[in-house]
């Protein structure tokens, strides 16, 4: 037998474009084998360890620069889109685990497995974000979702997380079988999973009037749909966002959403403007609906959680109308939100953390009335997040909110950017509940004690607040750098 | 019929494939109708009730089983999985040269890490 031909250099350039990603997965193993050889009381280091190896993987990342790297034969691409929601999902990780700090010494969440959950997860998003062929992506679909169904059920002891993850799990594995059927009959239409092979064949009648690949095509948006909970394939999100440890919610909120929509719009962007006709009037009903349900759904929420989770689908529904509208425009809009979103939501979450005393009905919104005077700090940092959620100037969700419909409007779907406008209307509503209740309501006897936070939990909060101001007044560096990296996938 | 039959392509790598599967197609679905056509037909009390064709059960069927079995099935399966991707690595071994050999030392090195860990968390023992 001949010795089969090794191409050094191609090797050593596929692992080189993965840099970011071998440092969070060997990060992850060290973490495992720490545990072993630490007492009970040392544990704390392995969150230590966990921050330092994210933060090691944001310096690799940045080190890999906005170039553009094709590795493994083009299964994995390390471009400025790449870049962007490496450093997106990176620093939703990084804040993570920085809270964790404290969160793991209150909720008992100070082991091993916890943080290399975290970090393997981590891995999974970041191949998804810079896979180029659709089994690299579902890969990573799957490394994100599986250490996530554990992370949810990981207060064994508490029904509510049990029912979350059962539900997540079963739901997120119907999803992954629908996204798996997608590329299996969009393989069979075109012959192959690479996603800029497929984009060049698109002006091709045969393939986009080929209904096995349309069908291939609405089974993958179905697999997209789920991971992103957009409406109505949201059933699983307020329970599993509710049932998860906080920290774990704050997280999934974040990071799973960067990286189910850095894959969605790479197959969008590329794929769809050859087949538009068929996919805007789905697109367009999707994200009309997830605004609309989200929103009204979370008008009636009394438990923060469940609130901030139906926020979080009426979001996804705010992105999908920069996906709808397409082109560059679109996809910088969708970039810029989704890195917004993650520091506010991570944001929100931090300081809910620190004023709920328990898991369950801690998170009721009558349980923050007159934290807004007693805690200055506190009630100004959560005051800041939601108004900032809600997209009022000057924080950095308005400005991120325009630039989605302006997409919009510029595309030619006004219709959508007035409902998408009146939806953040209404969801001003449910966002001010909270402050209402923090600054205006009798503050009862025993009002909670928050606890007090760790020094890089504080520091997790500042950073997330400053972000979200400074996006909101200067965003003009963020939005030119989105722009570059949705040109470079373009090209 | 003459036109269709011309058109089959027997020569076709595939049509070994599509006899096979309608062959297959037309069997299951046979017996399905044959055994209800051709079989006895007798409708009583017994013949409704559940395990008909069974002993009775003893116990319900809920019972709790200890996570241990569990832990244990996972292992096996986990490097059962392993076993399956050493054989064709080593049948192919001279041909893959050193890239095999590193590439399947990572994978096996993981794994490593993974049995040392569930080893010291004390998963293999049966208490």
């Amino acid at each position: 037998m001949t010795p089969i031909a090794m191409d050094t250099g191609a090797l050593v350039r596929g692992l080189y474009c993965i840099l970011p990603e071998m440092v969070v997965i060997g990060t992850a193993i060290l973490v495992l084998l720490a545990d072993l050889l630490l007492p009970e009381e040392g544990k704390k280091r392995l969150c230590h360890l966990s921050v330092a190896g994210v933060a090691a993987a944001i310096l690799s990342a940045l080190w890999l620069g906005p170039g553009k790297i094709e590795g493994f034969s083009g299964m994995i691409v390390h471009d400025g889109m790449g870049l962007f929601f490496t450093l997106t999902i990176l620093a939703a990780a990084l804040l993570t685990l920085m809270m964790a700090t404290g969160y793991s010494e209150w909720e008992g969440t100070q082991k091993g497995e916890f943080y290399a959950l975290i970090l393997l997860s981590t891995s999974g998003m970041l191949f998804m974000a810079e896979g180029t062929d659709l089994m690299t992506v579902f890969l990573g679909l799957e490394t994100l979702s599986i250490p996530i169904y554990c992370l949810v059920g990981f207060h064994r002891g508490r029904m509510r997380s049990l029912e979350g993850a059962m539900k997540y799990f079963l739901l997120g594995a119907f999803s992954s079988g629908f996204f798996l059927y997608g590329i299996a009959l969009m393989y069979a239409a075109a012959g192959t999973t690479r996603i800029p092979v497929i984009a060049s064949m698109m002006r091709d009648a045969r393939l986009y009037g080929n209904p096995v690949f349309l069908a291939g095509i609405g089974l993958l948006l179905v697999g997209f749909a789920f991971k992103v909970s957009l409406v109505p394939f949201h059933m699983w999100t307020p329970d599993a966002y509710e049932g998860a440890p906080t920290l774990v919610t704050a997280f999934m909120g974040a990071a799973v959403k960067a990286a189910a929509f850095a894959a969605l719009l790479r197959v969008v962007l590329l794929t769809f403007p050859a087949i538009l006709p068929a996919m805007s009037g789905v697109l367009w009903v999707l994200a009309a609906l997830t605004m609309t349900v989200g929103n009204f759904s979370a008008l009636l929420q009394n438990n923060m959680k469940r609130m901030l989770a139906y926020s979080s689908i009426a979001h996804a529904g705010y992105i999908l109308v920069g996906l709808t509208a397409g082109g560059v425009a679109g996809g910088q809009a969708v970039l810029f939100y989704v890195l917004v979103y993650a520091f506010m939501n991570l944001g929100a979450f931090g300081v809910i953390m620190l004023v709920a005393q328990r898991e369950d009905d801690g998170y009721d919104i009558d349980n923050f009335a007159g934290i807004g005077f007693r805690y200055p700090v506190l009630g100004g940092l959560l005051s800041l997040f939601l108004v900032s959620l809600a997209g009022i100037p000057p924080t950095a969700g308005f400005v991120g909110k325009f630039y989605l419909f302006g997409a919009a409007v510029r595309s030619g779907y006004v219709g959508l950017a007035v409902l998408g406008v009146l939806n953040s209307a209404v969801s001003v509503y449910y966002y001010l509940r909270p402050v209402v209740s923090m600054y205006m309501a009798p503050a009862p006897e025993g009002i909670p004690v928050p606890r007090p936070p760790r020094s890089a939990f504080s520091f997790a909060l500042c950073a997330s607040a400053a972000a979200v101001l400074l996006l909101g007044v200067m965003p003009a560096s963020a939005l030119e750098f989105a722009e570059r990296s949705v040109l470079s996938l373009l090209m | 019929m003459s036109g269709l039959l011309a058109s089959l392509q027997f020569s076709s790598p595939y049509f070994p494939v599509i006899v096979l599967m309608a062959v297959a197609v037309g069997l299951s679905a046979g017996f399905v109708f044959l055994s209800q056509w051709v079989g006895p037909k007798r409708y009583d009390r017994t013949k409704y009730s559940e395990y008909e064709c069974g002993v009775d059960p003893l116990t319900t069927s809920t019972v709790r089983i200890s996570v241990k079995f569990f832990l244990v099935a996972i292992l096996f399966l986990l490097f059962d999985l392993e076993t399956t991707f050493l054989y064709p690595w080593a049948v192919l071994y001279r041909s893959l040269g050193l890239f095999g050999f590193v590439e399947m030392g990572v994978f096996v090195g993981i794994l490593l890490v993974g049995l040392v860990y569930a080893w010291k968390k004390g998963a293999l023992e049966w208490q």
